[in-house]
């Protein structure tokens, strides 16, 4: 921000003090050229720490004195082959899942997040039972959520239509993730300083014009990385349904793996998750440093 | 005190805003201690007092962003600060400039102005867009009506803030310490704004720290002391021959800053 409201602080950048023994006489070259230099030491230092690591890797672990049965029963390659694609095609199933949990679950925590943050009297039932809501779902591990909805539930109807393990195992998620991602909101939420409402009702908005026109927007973008972090462990939870019956990826790998008498397929499976949640991940931080460039004060249309 | 507020200086026509025996505070500490205050149609009223004194607390009051605990707010000759009002219609009637701009910074400037008329008013997008553009121009921001902001400065954020109130046709503004949070040589282009919309007549109840600025704008000066209105009169009068002990004291201190 080079703003002109900003605090009239002295103009001596932060890393000066740190930067240099004769801090106080230094040139902006002499500091630029020590800058370049530390940068480049810097780069030294990881390079080196990272042939370490890496090497010390590869040569130990191979040395350890059952590794070739490790590698025998983990790293098969023709197992690996064979089962990829059945795997593969399994994971389709995960994705479903994922993509119909998201929007449920962004819906649903939104309501919750809401109704926790509503000041009206007359909404303190609502707001009770969303505090009830989220304390319940996040106390209950999501394994134990999906059982006992995905078991329990279904034996509340005598048609057997109701069993459907993948609805109750998606409510389950949906239930389960819905609690941490509405408090991911509210925090959001509340993180919109209480002088934008002012703003907002001052123009003589309601607070439902407030909430959706101010609060949210503002609140929905400073949420995107923690938001981001609960998709990509909601990808890889998914597996958890396996657990009540659906054959899934996990599920699909523990066949092979019973089939092979060997653990390779679950390697192949970890190697599947990766090469979805990696670019995921990748593409939050992208997308968020994008949205940080332009709302900056740095560039003007 | 009569319940009809019997008009004083000579002029007849019912107070555009009149306060009686407001009283507001918070917790243990009372901030609005009794406060009475009439505002005529067109009158432009200045609160002084140190910080503390309830200057923005009255503000905020009137704009019922606040809720007063006891006393009576009149706007037009009707209690606004009745438990029960729906407190939306007023607002729209009454705007507000605040100290720190509190500008939607995920706007531009033109929807920024735009926002209220057409959440409140229903005016569509185009229509409030382009009457945004036309209160901008006005103000001197024509060529940052599609900026953010954060891409402004200061004293440019504070007059898109007050052509946000404007645009919303306010009968009364609110004006909260508007120059406090900017440097110095920003200020001065500010004050002509407000300076216009007292051409044009608004009726405007600021709480200021620029004395200067108070003395050459306002009709009428009071100066606030721990939640009450200790002295009011005409600029001239309170700047030159305050009675209260603590005016004279309060200015004092303000010349010693050198601020005056």
């Amino acid at each position: 921000m080079a703003d002109v409201t900003t605090t009239p602080a002295p103009p001596t950048p932060p890393s000066a003090a740190s930067a240099s023994k004769d801090a106080g006489s230094t040139s902006l070259t002499r500091r630029q050229a020590y800058e370049r230099g530390r940068r480049r030491r810097s780069v030294v230092v990881a390079t080196v720490s990272t042939v370490v690591v890496v090497g010390a890797l590869v040569v130990l672990v191979p040395r350890a004195p059952r590794w070739d049965r490790v590698r025998q029963s983990f790293f098969d390659g023709d197992i690996f082959v064979d089962s990829f694609p059945r795997l593969l095609s399994a994971f389709w199933l995960d994705v479903q899942i994922f993509l119909w949990s998201t929007p449920l679950i962004f819906v649903l925590s939104l309501m919750v997040a809401i109704a926790r943050n509503s000041r009206s009297p007359a909404l303190f039932p609502v707001r009770a039972f969303a505090v009830v809501y989220t304390d319940v779902f996040r106390g209950i591990p999501v394994i134990l959520t999906i059982f006992l909805i995905g078991f329990g539930v279904p034996g509340l109807f005598d048609s057997r239509a109701w069993s459907n393990p993948l609805i109750w195992g998606t409510v389950a998620l949906v239930l389960s993730y819905s609690a941490y991602v509405s408090e991911v909101f509210r925090a959001g939420i509340e993180s919109v300083h209480e002088s934008q409402r002012a703003a907002a009702r001052s123009l003589g908005m309601s607070a439902n014009q407030t909430m959706a026109a101010v609060v949210l927007p503002q609140a929905m973008r400073r949420v995107v990385p923690p938001l981001m972090n609960s998709l990509v462990s909601l990808q890889k939870d998914v597996a958890l349904i396996s657990l009540i019956g659906p054959v899934e990826i996990l599920r699909q790998a523990g066949i092979d793996k019973a089939k092979f008498a060997n653990f390779t397929p679950y390697v192949a499976a970890a190697v599947i998750f990766l090469a979805l949640t990696i670019p995921c991940t990748r593409l939050a931080d992208w997308a968020l440093a994008r949205q940080r460039r332009r709302t900056g004060a740095t560039t003007i249309a | 005190m009569s319940a009809d507020p019997a008009p004083v200086d000579g002029n007849a026509s019912r107070p555009k805003l009149l306060l009686r025996a407001v009283r507001k505070s918070f917790d243990a500490t009372t901030v609005l201690d009794g406060i009475d205050l009439e505002v005529a149609e067109g009158d432009v009223i200045t609160l002084i007092g140190a910080s503390g004194s309830g200057k923005s607390t009255l503000l905020r009051c009137v704009n019922l962003l606040e809720p007063i605990d006891d006393g009576e707010i009149f706007l037009d000759g009707a209690d606004i600060a009745e438990p029960g009002l729906d407190p939306d219609p007023i607002r729209r009637r009454i705007g507000m400039v605040f100290q720190s701009f509190n500008l939607f910074p995920h706007m531009s400037v033109t929807d920024n102005v735009a926002i209220g008329p057409r959440k409140v008013l229903g005016t569509s997008k185009a229509d409030a867009r382009r009457a945004g553009r036309e209160m901008l121009t006005r103000l001197g921001l024509a060529d940052r009506a599609d900026a953010y902001p954060d891409q402004l400065s200061g004293g440019q954020q504070q007059r898109v803030a007050i052509a946000r109130s404007l645009a919303m046709n306010p009968e009364v503004m609110l004006l909260d310490e508007i120059t406090s949070a900017l440097d110095p040589e920003l200020v001065g282009e500010v004050l002509d704004v407000v300076r216009a919309l007292k051409r044009d007549g608004m009726t405007m109840l600021i709480a200021t720290h620029e004395m200067a600025f108070a003395r050459e704008i306002s009709d009428r000066v009071c100066f606030l002391h721990q939640g009450r209105i200790l002295e009011e009169g005409a600029p001239a009068q309170i700047f030159e021959t305050p009675t209260e002990p603590r005016t004279q004291a309060f200015l004092q201190r303000v010349i010693d800053a050198g601020r005056m």
